[in-house]
């Protein structure tokens, strides 16, 4: 039982319709996440990696997207027969997601301490004083300074690397088993990246909580992710482990991307001689 | 040296003639923005050739058949409480009521133009200033402004036009100076100084067909809250006066009446200045969204 | 945040001393002589000089503005010519006769445009969403007294189910449900216009506010999308909602002479136009002014209003 994955996806399609026809943004897929696993899923804009991430959760809002196929298994149970309820049940408590525009992903009218014990006490039974400690505790599994005093600013008293951590802290107030990270790091500095990175790798460790890692940048990957599946036009052309891949990759647009990453590498490599 | 004066002035000839067209097919395309232009026209070419149109004389009445409601056969819209046919009196009216909306726009625009481009231009404190003294006019109500002025000059055709003209400047002239100061600051701008053109030449050509554009826009949907207004401004009793068949006075004509039970005459005229202040907006709306570059496109954002 | 206030008083402040020089120099505009209009054509010249004298007007301009704007601190704004009393006893009742009209006006603006914008933005590019936003478009541009008029014939006559004019029935002036009664037509239709904008101002923000990523955010945090509407887009869209209300607030006043005088109102607006028609200088003028301090306050509190509601004007912590 235990050995079964956390999420399992087969077959996965995603239409977007559009005046110009559907769009297939995910064309069948499959995958799967080990409990505590870290899947990195790469591939460029339009790849449709982003879209993955918001139908395992079903976020793709009632326009022009549907879920035309497929199975999403979390611990075993399709999400995609799930009702509306079930859902938001599920969302911010067993699944959560982080999204790329820190500066702007939390309402600016509240305080940052009243988003955080609004979502917990939503998912848990908690009166309002032990809610404000569950959110401390989840802001200082973030590592912001001062973590008491933060509570009660707005978002737009905090940097923007701040601002990630507190979503980051928001996504994980309750305990959920998966985190998705959509581009989580891609508007942030080079050093904040690297911090939000080790951050999400040190609660793999201490929280066991896994992670799909949604990112353009095989950096990332190679940096934080065990697993890796690279998606090219909605279609996962080549997937296993991260050593593997980026040692031998078997496909040739995986060559061409990691190609292109070795290139500038070994180009600062020149310069810098 | 030469090839760049050369350029300078074909390249944006060729972009306004572009975007003018660009422009012109994109409205062209907005049914109900072409559909508030027909009315309108309609109208202005009703009251231009009312002598031939109207089927009575406006300022003559027959006691006899006053009060008459709408269908009497010969009155399409009746008559008015001192027997005069109210058709006619619509038809002639619109030479009135128009003409007391657009020729205060007009005039108005004229002048904020002049002023705002002035002051946004040669820019800093003293345009600043300027700007400042005109905030005192929008701490007034606009209506009240223009009542209050035309209440003082008195009544009359071209007293109305000079109340709501002067009210008006405030409001266009900001209009202008705050496109002039965004225009002012682009890179354009520096680029023209840079090729040698002269201050005026900048101001006229690069400057004016940018900022004349939100002026425009303002200035139409304006003209709806102006035909309103200066039909209410006849309807106080501070603007035209009876006789004259303007709508605004036969509306306050007609209230008196109306609580007799003779609604017809004042809510005729009254639909009239609705419909062209719909028409207005409707008209200003589609010119905005017509410059809009996102629009012209024809994509639905 | 106090910084703030602080600059926006002084400003409030000189804009208070400008518009009373604006209404002061308006009055000067009269063509030809008002003493004379006033005497009629057969006074004497020693006549004309003598009344003149006695009501100030040989003064230098400035000094009868001064004498003038620093009498309005202690409500003293000068003797009507027509009704021999002064200005204030007459003005000042009327105040709250225009405020209620207002106020009921502003109240059915609130409670159906902001829904009307809110449901319209929900249901975006839908039917409900068309029509509503094309009835506010037309709503928009409605002359007040046509749409004054229109009511009163409908409901009042037509119908009767409200009473045509007044503010009291003036048989038996009754209480609070009289001017209730009384107060319905001419509050609808003041409040036409208001309604409009503010619907389709609403409308606007609300779709912005549902656009925002925050609210992505929320929904994948599991939060119920009732409590997003209602708790987090409502909040959001409160500051530009309150700032139009506020202006349409300014709307209201400008255009109260309208519906006044079609409705027989006892307020401000009706007074002023009877001091216009009687040619009444210190009555029009103290009005004018009134109204437009009335303006400048209410803008005062709005964008206060505004600021408070608005966290974003709080600097760091």
């Amino acid at each position: 039982m235990t050995n079964d994955p956390l999420l399992k996806v087969t077959g996965l399609r995603t239409h977007f319709s559009s005046e110009h026809g559907t769009v297939k943004a995910v064309d069948g897929i499959d995958f799967q996440i080990e409990r505590g696993g870290i899947l990195g899923m790469v591939g460029e804009s339009g790849s449709g990696k982003s879209v993955t991430g918001l139908s395992i959760l079903r976020l793709l809002g009632s326009g022009n997207a549907t879920i035309a196929g497929g199975q999403v298994l979390f611990h075993g149970e399709d999400l995609l027969t799930k009702s509306a309820r079930e859902m938001r049940d599920i969302r911010g408590k067993k699944i959560s997601m982080v999204f790329q525009n820190a500066m702007t992903a939390l309402d600016p009218f509240f305080r940052v301490g009243d988003q955080l014990v609004e979502v917990i006490r939503l998912h848990q039974r908690v009166g309002k004083r032990e809610a404000k400690l569950k959110a401390l505790e989840a802001m200082e599994l973030v590592r912001i300074p001062e973590a008491s005093r933060r509570l009660s600013s707005y978002p737009h008293q905090l940097s923007g690397g701040q601002r990630q951590r507190v979503m980051i802290a928001l996504a994980l107030s309750c305990g959920p088993d998966l985190l998705i990270a959509d581009e989580p790091t891609t508007a942030l500095d080079a050093t904040v990246q690297k911090q939000i990175i080790d951050l999400l790798a040190e609660v793999n460790r201490e929280l066991g909580t896994a992670i799909l890692m949604i990112t353009h940048d095989f950096g990332v990957v190679a940096r934080l992710c065990r697993t890796v599946a690279v998606m090219y036009r909605g279609k996962i052309v080549e997937s296993g482990d991260v050593a593997r891949v980026l040692e031998k990759p078997e496909d040739p647009y995986t060559q061409k991307l990691l190609g292109s990453v070795l290139r500038l590498h070994s180009e600062v490599r020149r310069v810098s001689a | 040296m030469t090839s760049a004066t050369l350029t300078k002035p074909a390249t944006t000839a060729w972009r306004r003639r572009s975007q003018f067209r660009l422009a012109t097919r994109a409205l062209a395309r907005d049914k109900v923005a072409v559909g508030a232009l027909v009315v309108l026209i309609l109208v202005v070419l009703v009251a231009v050739f009312a002598p031939l149109i109207s089927p009575y004389d406006p300022l003559v009445g027959d006691p006899t058949m006053r009060l008459l409601p709408p269908g009497t056969p010969g009155h399409l819209l009746g008559l008015d409480g001192q027997g005069r046919d109210i058709l006619s009196r619509l038809i002639w009216g619109g030479r009135y009521s128009l003409s007391v909306a657009i020729v205060p726009v007009l005039c108005a625009g004229v002048v904020a133009l002049v002023l705002g481009m002035v002051a946004g231009y040669s820019g800093g404190r003293w345009g600043e200033l300027v700007m400042r003294l005109l905030d005192v006019v929008f701490a007034f109500p606009i209506v009240l402004f223009a009542i209050a002025i035309a209440a003082v000059l008195g009544p009359g055709l071209v007293n109305s036009m000079l109340a709501i003209g002067i009210t008006l400047v405030p409001y266009m002239a900001r209009v202008v100076y705050t496109a002039t100061v965004q225009e002012s600051g682009k890179d354009y701008v520096e680029a023209a100084r840079a090729a040698g053109l002269t201050e005026v030449e900048i101001l006229g050509k690069q400057l004016l067909p940018n900022v004349l554009s939100p002026l425009v826009v303002y200035a139409t949907t304006l003209a709806g809250l102006v035909i309103v207004l200066a039909a209410g401004l006849s309807f106080l009793g501070v603007g035209i006066t009876p006789p004259a068949p303007d709508w605004g006075v036969m509306t306050s004509d007609g209230r008196q009446v109306l609580l007799e039970g003779y609604a017809h005459v004042a809510t005729i005229p009254g639909l009239m200045i609705f419909i062209v202040a719909i028409a207005f907006n409707l008209l200003g709306d589609g010119i905005r969204d017509a410059l809009d570059p996102h629009k012209q496109t024809g994509s639905r954002t | 945040m106090v910084g703030f206030l602080v600059r926006r008083l002084l400003t409030t402040v000189l804009v208070l001393i400008g518009v009373s020089i604006l209404v002061f120099l308006i009055m000067q505009l009269v063509p030809g002589d008002p003493v004379h209009t006033m005497l009629g054509q057969a006074a004497t010249a020693e006549r004309v000089t003598e009344v003149r004298h006695q009501l100030g007007l040989d003064r230098p301009l400035i000094v009868q503005y001064l004498d003038w704007v620093l009498g309005v601190p202690r409500g003293d704004l000068g003797q009507s010519l027509t009704l021999s009393q002064p200005v204030s006893s007459i003005l000042f009742p009327k105040l709250g006769n225009t405020m209620i009209l207002a106020g009921g006006s502003l109240l059915i603006c609130l409670v159906i445009g902001v829904p009307l914008g809110m449901v319209a933005a929900r249901r975006q590019y839908s039917v409900v969403d068309r029509g509503s936003m094309f009835l506010a478009l037309g709503g928009a541009s409605v002359p007040v007294y046509w749409a004054g008029l229109v009511i009163i014939n409908i409901f009042a006559l037509k119908l009767g189910w409200f009473p045509t004019s007044g503010m009291h029935d003036t048989r038996n002036p009754g209480g609070f449900d009289d001017v209730l009664v009384h107060l319905v037509l001419p509050s609808v239709a003041a409040a036409v216009v208001p309604t409009a904008v503010v619907a389709r101002m609403a409308r606007g923000s609300m779709v912005e506010a549902l656009h925002a990523d925050h609210v992505q955010m929320l929904r994948a945090s599991g939060v119920p999308e009732r409590l997003v509407i209602w708790k987090h887009t409502l909040r959001n869209i409160l500051p530009p909602v309150v700032n139009i209300v506020g202006l349409q607030a300014g709307y209201l006043l400008g255009g109260v002479i309208f519906v006044e005088v079609v409705f027989n109102w006892p307020g401000l607006g009706g007074q002023l136009y009877t001091s216009i028609t009687a040619g009444d200088m210190p009555m029009i003028q103290a009005g004018v002014l009134f109204i437009a301090l009335v303006f400048v306050v209410v803008n005062l509190v709005t964008d206060i209003a505004v600021a408070l509601l608005d966290p974003r004007t709080r600097k760091e912590a």
